[in-house]
């Protein structure tokens, strides 16, 4: 029996790597991805435009629309406004994100001693952005304001102490590439397992090599092992991959234990290739099982809290998120990389990963089973 | 009607042009039969008559238009590609409605030319059924019909008849002459050589090049006087087969029924040859009673008849590790599939060295029966047993002793010959030095060698098949299960694997063949007929012919006496169902 697996292990292998197109399938996608989303996806407001609207003559004013001028790498472009209905036209054509509106009052009121009002006006069609944006106007405006009490331009004021200075823990200059690349780690090893396995055997069925399997001595279980092995071994070497290119390339720290998150890892593929098996198990095309892939890949990305928080999805469908084996893989690799977590702390992220891979697999198994005869 | 003047077309990175220097007049109000094995340019010689692809050198025209100019003559001309482009989720008169719109034809003309063709095709019955719930046949019919609705001067049919039974291929045949009638010029492509016979001319292509163009008795009586019938023992025939083969003077040997049929050259014949040439002649040659020649005969003489060396086989050891004389046994094995009953109380052995046929039409159960008896799917009921091992109890088992051989190519065309033997072998349980040695005799045996590390899609057809039967019998199977092994093979290819067929058999092997393809049949020892799940004929190929004989049918072949004896069948069940209809009218009609 281990004889049988061994070879067709083997010829998996084989299949994979000697074909171009299947050899692409695996190495391409996680390459593209690793690129987009490390330098496309990202969260960040780079090169984005900003209207200044100043109506204000005083020295005050034009300062502090000259500090938003000073910063080309978020805004690449400013866009000078006279008029509200300047205001209105870039903003409605997407030229800038937001206009600053400094109002006539603004250095009088300040030179007076009195609290000055900086309006900001926002694009809400892009709201991620907007709310950047709005972070980064008002650190400009908090700036200026403290440069200005400590020059004395203006005068010092008892609240003005209560300016909020903070600090960002694990992340310590907020880049966002170490809060994407290890969630990347399990989107990325989720779909090479996925590809792989939901493929290889609809590949197989497409081609009519499937019968010439079955009429061989190989049980149903036999087939299953050998066509999760190769998926397995491919998915945690790219994953292995992964974690190098995030230290040596994008500078990322590994500050946790590389055993809690390479046992983690393979708990989580195990979910993984039963979720690939099944998809091999019902659909009867390599078309149908691709999109048997991305349908399942898009959803557990969304709800995996890459991009936005498990705790901000609704009640209703969180438990789709607790059965979402990525949603935990990608919480344990964030917190071995960033945090150095004892495996008390991992391990309520990696015990609900058994129940879900013990459910895929021995489904998948049945599944494959019945629809042999 | 269609010209072609010294036509030459080359396809990109292909190592020979796919047809070359092609001339012919194709005539309307005729049956243009375009024969050749798989990969002899037939498909391209349509798709260039159908303005579908522009020839790299010469001229082509239909219905006087040349097809690089115009395109006008497309108004009147049907092409049928092979597979046929219906839609499987409409019915079958949403097809002929939706064709009839894509072509333009307006709505009532439509649905009048729509009724006259399901009368026509018979498929009036199925209009409202799915067209992919439609047999192989069936769906021939309905293709054929979508591309009768604009009355074409010209029909272009690519392999219409390959995986149809015989039944729905002869209704085929019906249809296309009288269209023919009709004036129409038709154009049937095929590989089976048996087709050949049918049409009014023929055009026989062999990789790309025309050997015959003429009426197709023209042909075949290139060999006539030259093909006799040899009674011989019946346990000898497989022997003699080959022993004949070696001979210079013999062109070709086949086994028909419990006859040899051989095809000598023709200087065996006249007195005046040389002594060294009329020597070599079989000393048989005084008992050899002449017989007509047949299409088949005159193809491979064509070809320069089939290769001496391809027949020396290097000397195996006795395969199997088999001692059953009934090495396949199946009792009364039954299939169902929630309430429709696909294999209905089916019973035969077969014994060692025997070579077992089962035929019937598309969807009658023998594919079941088949994948049944190769572990592929479980029996209902009913019993069967695989070189002693219960088909039921240990199916993994069971399979150990089975080589399988897919109709089309199914290994992995990305792994190298080698590879693929490895893998198979070694899924079978050789391993270390047994399977090198397995493997190294493979190669040599099927003069695969030279070929072991170039990846197996890659190789030419007749090298795939080759390595196929390889994988099928490396690991020396008590049954060999072959899957229509020969349709659209090239009949030199053809020969050769029967002759490796024979000596398997020779060694004690049983070999099971389903088939539509009459020539196959041919092969085998006896034949089971299976029609609607049961068993209604089962004998050797020549009493299986000679049950109809009748004076309106002196010489019926195995084709004949298949459809006659469905027909009988059928008759009787509509006969049963009758009485049975008019027994519940009686009772008060049909509960519910």
């Amino acid at each position: 029996m281990l004889e049988r697996i061994r070879r067709l292990v083997i010829k998996e292998f084989l299949a994979i790597f000697r074909n171009p197109a299947s050899r692409m399938a695996v190495l391409v996608p996680p390459l593209l991805q690793l690129l987009i989303f490390s330098f496309g996806a990202t969260l960040e407001v780079r090169n984005a435009g900003i209207g200044i609207f100043n109506e204000d003559l005083g020295v005050l004013g034009r300062e502090l629309a000259a500090r938003f001028q000073s910063v080309p790498v978020t805004f690449s472009r400013v866009v000078v406004c006279h008029s509200y209905a300047d205001v209105r036209q870039v903003l409605n054509t997407q030229k800038v994100l937001a206009v600053v509106h400094i109002p006539q009052d603004f250095s009088q009121s300040l030179l007076a001693g009195q609290t000055a009002v900086v309006q900001v006006l926002l694009d809400g069609r892009q709201s991620n952005a907007a709310a950047v944006t709005q972070g980064y106007t008002s650190r400009i405006v908090r700036d200026f304001a403290r440069t200005a009490l400590a020059s004395g331009a203006i005068a010092r004021r008892p609240f003005a102490q209560s300016i909020p200075v903070t600090r960002v823990w694990y992340n310590e200059n907020l880049h966002p590439l170490w809060s994407s690349m290890p969630a990347l780690l399990g989107i990325l090893t989720n779909l090479v397992a996925l590809l792989v396995t939901g493929l290889s055997v609809a590949r197989e069925r497409e081609l009519g090599t499937f019968d010439q399997l079955l009429v061989s001595p190989l049980r149903p279980g036999e087939i299953l092992i050998g066509k999760a092995v190769p998926a397995f071994v491919v998915a945690y070497v790219e994953g292995g991959l992964m974690i190098l290119a995030a230290v040596t390339f994008f500078g990322l720290p590994f500050r946790g234990s590389l055993l809690l998150l390479a046992g983690a890892l393979f708990v989580f593929l195990l979910a993984i290739v039963g979720i690939g098996l099944w998809i091999s198990a019902i659909s009867s095309t390599q078309q149908q099982a691709l999109l048997g892939v991305f349908t399942y890949m898009v959803p557990a990305v969304l709800l995996s809290g890459f991009a936005t928080p498990v705790e901000n999805i609704h009640p209703a469908i969180r438990w789709v998120a607790n059965v979402d084996p990525l949603q935990y893989m990608v919480a344990v690799s964030r917190k071995v990389f960033l945090e150095d977590p004892t495996p008390d702390v991992i391990w309520p992220f990696v015990w609900p990963l058994l129940p879900i891979a013990a459910f895929t697999l021995i489904t998948s198994a049945w599944f494959f089973r019945h629809r042999l005869d | 009607m269609i010209r072609f003047e010294q036509v030459t077309k080359r396809f990109p990175r292909a190592d020979r042009a796919a047809l070359h220097e092609v001339s012919v007049r194709i005539l309307a109000g005729a049956i243009t039969g375009v024969i050749g094995p798989d990969g002899a340019g037939k498909t391209t010689f349509l798709r260039l008559a159908a303005g579908l692809l522009v020839p790299d050198q010469g001229r082509i025209t239909v219905l006087d238009h040349d097809t690089q100019r115009e395109l006008a003559f497309r108004d009147h001309l049907a092409y049928m590609p092979q597979k046929f482009g219906l839609y499987t989720d409409l019915t079958v008169w949403e097809n002929l409605l939706l064709y009839a719109r894509l072509r333009g034809i307006p709505a009532a003309e439509g649905r009048a030319s729509i009724d006259r063709l399901l009368t026509f095709t018979g498929l009036g019955p199925f209009r409202r059924r799915l067209a992919g719930k439609l047999s192989g046949g069936m769906k021939q019919k309905l293709g054929l019909a979508c591309s009768m609705l604009i009355q074409p001067k010209v029909m272009l049919l690519d392999e219409p008849g390959v995986g149809v039974d015989p039944v729905s291929r002869r209704e085929l045949w019906k249809i296309v002459q009288e269209q023919r009638d009709q004036g129409v010029g038709i154009v049937w492509s095929t590989p089976y050589l048996d087709e050949a016979e049918k049409c009014d001319y023929v055009l026989v292509l062999y990789e790309g090049k025309v050997v015959f163009f003429g009426p197709p008795a023209e042909f075949t009586a290139r060999a006539n006087n030259r093909t006799f019938l040899v009674e011989i023992p019946a346990e000898e025939r497989r022997r003699l087969t080959r022993e004949w083969l070696q001979k210079p003077t013999v062109v070709d040997t086949r086994i028909q029924g419990q006859r040899l049929r051989v095809v000598l050259r023709p200087e065996a014949l006249v007195p005046g040859t040389p002594p060294e040439a009329r020597d070599a002649a079989p000393a048989e040659i005084h008992h050899m009673a002449p017989t007509e020649a047949r299409f088949e005969d005159a193809f491979i003489d064509a070809l320069g008849g089939v290769p001496k060396d391809r027949v020396a086989l290097v000397n195996r050891t006795a395969s199997g590790e088999n001692h059953h004389e009934e090495v396949v046994v199946a009792e009364g094995l039954v299939k169902r599939f929630g309430r429709f009953t696909a294999v209905d109380h089916v019973s035969f052995r077969v014994r060692r060295g025997e070579v077992f046929g089962l035929l019937g039409p598309n969807g009658a159960g023998k594919s079941t029966t088949f994948r049944m008896l190769c572990g592929l799917a479980a029996p209902t009921e009913g019993h069967a047993t695989v070189a002693g091992v219960d088909l039921r109890k240990a199916r993994a088992q069971a399979r150990r002793f089975v080589g399988y051989m897919a109709q089309s190519f199914s290994l992995y065309g990305d792994l190298t010959v080698r590879q693929n033997l490895e893998f198979f072998g070694g899924v079978y349980g050789l391993r270390g030095a047994r399977l090198s040695v397995a493997i190294r005799q493979m190669l040599d045996e099927l003069e695969l060698a030279p070929l072991a590390n170039i990846s197996a899609g890659l190789l030419p057809l007749g090298f795939k098949q080759r390595l196929a039967l390889a994988v099928a019998i490396l690991h020396r199977p008590a049954v060999v299960f072959l899957d229509e092994p020969t349709s659209g093979v090239d009949p030199l290819a053809r020969r050769e694997f029967w002759l490796r067929i024979d000596q398997l058999v020779e060694e004690g092997a049983v070999v099971i063949v389903t088939t539509h393809f009459m020539d196959e049949a041919e092969y085998c020892d006896r034949l089971a007929l299976i029609n609607r799940g049961k068993v209604i004929a089962m004998d050797s190929p020549d009493a299986i012919r000679n049950s109809i004989q009748s004076p309106q049918l002196p010489n019926p072949t195995l084709e004949d006496a298949f459809i006659a004896m469905l027909e009988r069948a059928n008759e009787a069940t509509e006969r049963d169902a009758a009485v049975t209809a008019t027994g519940a009218e009686r009772k008060g009609g049909p509960t519910t």
